[in-house]
């Protein structure tokens, strides 16, 4: 079959580019909004001083609305010489309008760099921890929609053990043990019983919502004490590394949940792509048939690795009760576990696009969080529903038709 | 190794797959398994290969009786399977199809893929491949992904190998080429069974034959043999292996396509500006091997296809970028090569199947109801003259054989008041007797003056039936020769070479 492509790619992504630098020249241009912007780009303490960067917004903003016509431009060049618009085009593009937006909500205000990208990495982690748990298991052949209640069953655990034996460390063990047990029930309904796995994924979570919620209104409300005050985890800054100026607080002066993640991501990432397991992970949920005449035992392969899914999924729910917050709440994961979805489907099942996925949308909700108490003109209401923007945008617009594990939600049955 | 298999009996529920089968194969012998569509050659196999469990038998290997729990055990046992559709996993790479189940690891689990590589050069070289261990597999021609398959098994010291339905996706030069090396297999001292229904194959490469019919044997046949000795052992009657077929009577051109090119939703040409006329009263077969155009030229007339430029007209009336239900009602009868998927309604009643495309028109539906009184005498009517067995017209449809499901498909569509007929892969998977009645039918579809075009992979078919040939590859037509142009230059043609005095498309 020849391979000339006769297809030529489409006007969307121009036209979508063109939108948002229209936006945005309109927005610096109407609101009329004068002054300074102050980034901050380190806070009192720390080893190295940077200076802050001071942009008078006006100026600024019609230079960034400009950049960004000028790329919507060659967007749209592009697609009149029938060639793709580059990814990086995309990703810069969506970088300048980001700051051009920062400068334009801070007027005569600061806005501190490295606390905007700290809280990201923090918010980010539990849907981080669920994109990887998504990702083993989808790649493995069963889909996990499961993974809201992975991260809850983990929340509450974690909080719940490491409560009583007042060892965070424990409540980490627990909250793995907890997501694999929802993984258990997962895998032996989608597995062994071949009941559809969006279906039993759906009940799990309606399941563990409500026996959380249960437990914490009818037990853990009875001697909050004992059961629901687990010591948190402190943050243990990174000798020498923490240092480094913008990426030293960002990175490295964080908890140990969050350096358990980057070790996570990096070795899930490696596991996949170079090792045996990966390999028989992905043959697996490609194609069961092939495994299995290979000598693979294709359902324990499953069994187990959705199981492994559950346990990384846990983990992130510890991040709620140990590394944030420091009590179990009542639904506290508050749907992040279907943005880790997201996050694996905006990543293409690979781990670490994945986590930058997951990245975006952690910001989206931080960057929230900071124009809430600065009191940015945008309805707080719309700010809330940002992320959720972000990701539909990201999912639906940018994703377009992407090719998941051709065997995932596919039960294998010997015949 | 020597094989043996003692009284293999594998049931499925009542169905008796397998019956009581004996098979001795020797080293260096190659033995074929004959046999039609379901007499149980592939169930037998997967027996061996440990994929089914026999309920009676045993299976020996020099002598030494073996319980295979699973396809690990087969083939640490030294068995070996080129599978009818290929066991690749179609993202990964050459060398990592073949390392998949028998990884060689370095520190920590990290895979050694150098390894892989190299046996997949060792054993290249032995047979003369040219396999790139760093190709993805899905990205390669089947022939190619079939020698991955050799590879995979010979990288395991298969002493004992399987060939099931190799032939099935290749072009006629790279059968031949798959028979010499089956051929070098056998004279290094290798076990071969090979499991097909195509009698030629049979004849040129096999040392002994079993043959087999409804999950037992039915003796053993010499290589010598004629085609028709073979064929009504494989049937169990004396069959007629050629359709009786007189001279065509072309009229005027009915079916004009011109420039016609397809585009896949990635926008790669599938069919690459194809033209060709058919004639009212003449067949004209499309040629070629699977995959190289002819499944989306045939929905390109029905309008299947959503990327479709340049012309199709039927009686000079424009059918590109028109509905399904336009080209239908335009007279035109399609029976697409995939009869389970695109055919039929396996839960639907015969009955029901029959009237599939002409459900919201008269006479079948009167004021939104349907005519259930017409449709049964319809059907039973239909029931008779396609002769097709069945309990009645109640029963299911996806409960018939093979065979019998291409009639009702067939009945469906030669029933309507035909302007043109496509009949894609006519016969795959039917049984002789089954094809005999399809090419009957064929032929007298064109006898009475309807042009109709086959589409198949089979050049034995496409020679029965054709009056002209169109030879596809690549999604062109390479050349439009005659119905008696020898097989030989059909198959050149299949691999894309236009042989000189062929002219252009």
């Amino acid at each position: 079959m020849s391979t000339e492509t006769v297809l030529r790619p489409g006007w969307k992504v121009p036209i979508i580019l063109g939108v948002f630098s229209l936006a945005s020249l309109l927005l610096f241009l109407l609101s009329g909004r004068q002054g300074i912007s102050v980034f901050r780009l380190s806070s009192s303490g720390e080893a190295v001083q940077l200076p802050a960067l001071e942009l008078p917004v006006m100026a600024s903003g019609i230079v960034i609305s400009v950049l960004l016509i000028g790329l919507a431009g060659f967007s749209a060049y592009r697609v009149t010489r029938a060639q793709r618009t580059p990814l990086y085009v995309i990703v810069i593009f969506g970088v300048l309008f980001m700051v051009g937006l920062l400068v334009w909500a801070f007027v005569d205000a600061t806005l501190p760099v490295t606390g905007l990208l700290t809280g990201t990495v923090a918010l980010s982690a539990p849907i981080i921890y669920g994109a990887l748990g998504g990702v083993i298991s989808e790649r493995v052949g069963v889909v996990n929609i499961a993974i809201e209640g992975q991260l809850l069953a983990g929340a509450f655990t974690s909080a719940v053990v490491a409560s009583v034996t007042r060892n965070p460390f424990l409540g980490l063990g627990a909250a793995m043990i907890a997501g694999m047990l929802v993984s258990f029930v997962l895998a032996a309904f989608s597995i062994k019983y071949l009941v559809d796995q969006v279906i039993v994924g759906v009940v799990l979570n309606v399941l563990v919502l409500g026996l959380t919620s249960f437990f914490f209104s009818q037990v853990l409300s009875e001697d909050k004490q004992l059961l629901n005050s687990p010591p948190r985890f402190d943050k243990l800054p990174i000798p020498f590394l923490s240092d480094i100026p913008v990426i030293g607080p960002v990175l490295f002066n964080q908890t140990v949940i969050i350096y358990i993640m980057y070790v996570a991501v990096a070795l899930v990432y490696y596991g996949l792509f170079h090792t045996k397991w990966g390999l028989r992970v992905r043959a697996v949920g490609e194609h069961p048939t092939a495994a299995d005449t290979v000598g693979i035992a294709v359902n324990r392969t499953r069994f187990w690795n959705v199981s492994l899914a559950g346990a990384v999924a846990g983990l992130g729910g510890a991040f709620f009760t140990l590394g944030s917050v420091g009590s179990f709440q009542k639904e506290m994961t508050a749907g992040l576990g279907f943005i880790a979805l997201a996050a694996v489907i905006f990543g293409r099942w690979d781990p670490i696009r994945a986590t930058l996925a997951a990245l975006l949308f952690g910001f989206a909700t931080n960057l929230q969080n900071v124009l809430g108490i600065i009191g940015s003109p945008i309805p707080s209401e719309f700010m809330l529903m940002l992320p959720y923007i972000v990701t539909i945008i990201a999912v639906a617009g940018l994703v377009g038709q992407v090719r998941g594990p051709a065997a995932a939600g596919k039960p294998y049955v010997k015949a | 190794m020597k094989l043996e298999l003692r009284g293999i009996t594998k049931r499925f529920g009542s169905l008796i797959a397998n019956n009581h089968i004996d098979l001795v194969v020797n080293p260096g012998e190659i033995h074929a398994l004959l046999g039609e569509n379901g007499a149980g050659k592939s169930t037998l196999m997967n027996v061996l290969y440990g994929l089914y469990q026999a309920e009676e038998g045993e299976i020996l290997l020099d002598g030494v009786v073996h319980n295979f729990a699973g396809p690990g055990d087969a083939m640490a046992a030294g068995i070996g399977m080129v599978h009818q559709h290929f066991m690749l996993i179609p993202v990964f790479t050459v060398a990592e199809n073949v390392a998949l189940g028998h990884e060689s690891t370095k520190w920590g689990g990290t895979l050694n893929l150098e390894a892989a590589r190299e046996t997949v050069r060792t054993i290249s070289q032995r047979f003369g491949f040219e396999v790139d261990p760093d190709a993805i597999v899905g990205e390669l021609p089947v022939g190619v992904q079939q020698r991955v398959e050799i590879i995979k098994a010979l990288s395991q010291n298969a002493k004992v190998l399987v060939f099931d339905e190799p032939t099935a996706v290749l072009t006629p030069q790279e059968t031949d080429e798959l028979m010499a090396v089956m051929r070098q297999l056998r004279d290094e001292g290798t076990a071969i069974v090979f499991i097909t229904h195509k009698l030629r194959e049979v004849r040129a490469v096999a040392d002994r034959i079993t043959v087999i019919r409804l999950g037992a044997v039915v003796g053993v046949a010499s290589p010598t043999d004629s085609n028709e000795q073979l064929a009504s052992m494989m049937v169990g009657r004396a069959v007629l292996l050629t359709v009786h077929k007189d001279e065509a009577t072309p009229g005027e051109a009915a079916l004009v396509c011109t420039g016609l090119t397809v585009l896949d939703a990635t926008g790669h040409r599938v069919v690459d500006n194809v033209s060709y006329a058919v004639h009212a009263g003449e067949v004209l077969a499309i040629a070629g091997v699977q995959g190289n155009g002819q499944t989306e030229l045939t929905e390109a007339i029905m309008g299947l296809q959503k990327h479709v430029l340049g012309s199709i007209m039927l009686d000079n009336r424009e059918l590109t970028g028109r509905s399904v239900r336009h080209v239908l009602t335009s007279g035109v009868g399609f029976v697409p090569e995939d009869r389970t998927e695109d055919g039929l309604v396996a839960e639907f009643t015969v009955a029901e199947n029959l009237m599939l495309d002409r459900a919201d028109q008269a006479p079948f539906v009167r004021r939104g109801t349907l005519q259930l009184g017409y449709l049964r005498a319809f059907a039973e009517e239909k029931l008779r003259e396609y002769d097709i067995r069945a309990q009645g017209i109640g029963t299911h449809v996806g409960r018939l054989s093979g065979g019998n499901q291409q009639k009702v498909v067939l009945a469906r569509e030669m029933s309507k008041d035909l302007r043109l007929l496509v009949v894609a892969q006519p016969t795959r998977g039917l049984d002789v007797g089954s094809i005999e009645f399809v090419h009957r039918r064929i032929v007298e579809t064109r006898d009475a003056g309807i042009p109709v075009i086959v589409v198949s992979t089979e050049l034995d078919e496409v020679s029965a039936l054709a009056d002209r040939i169109a030879v596809m590859y690549k999604g062109g037509i390479v050349g439009i020769v005659p119905g008696d142009t020898p097989r030989e230059v059909l198959g050149l043609m299949m691999a894309g070479e236009k042989p000189a005095g062929v002219s252009a498309a």
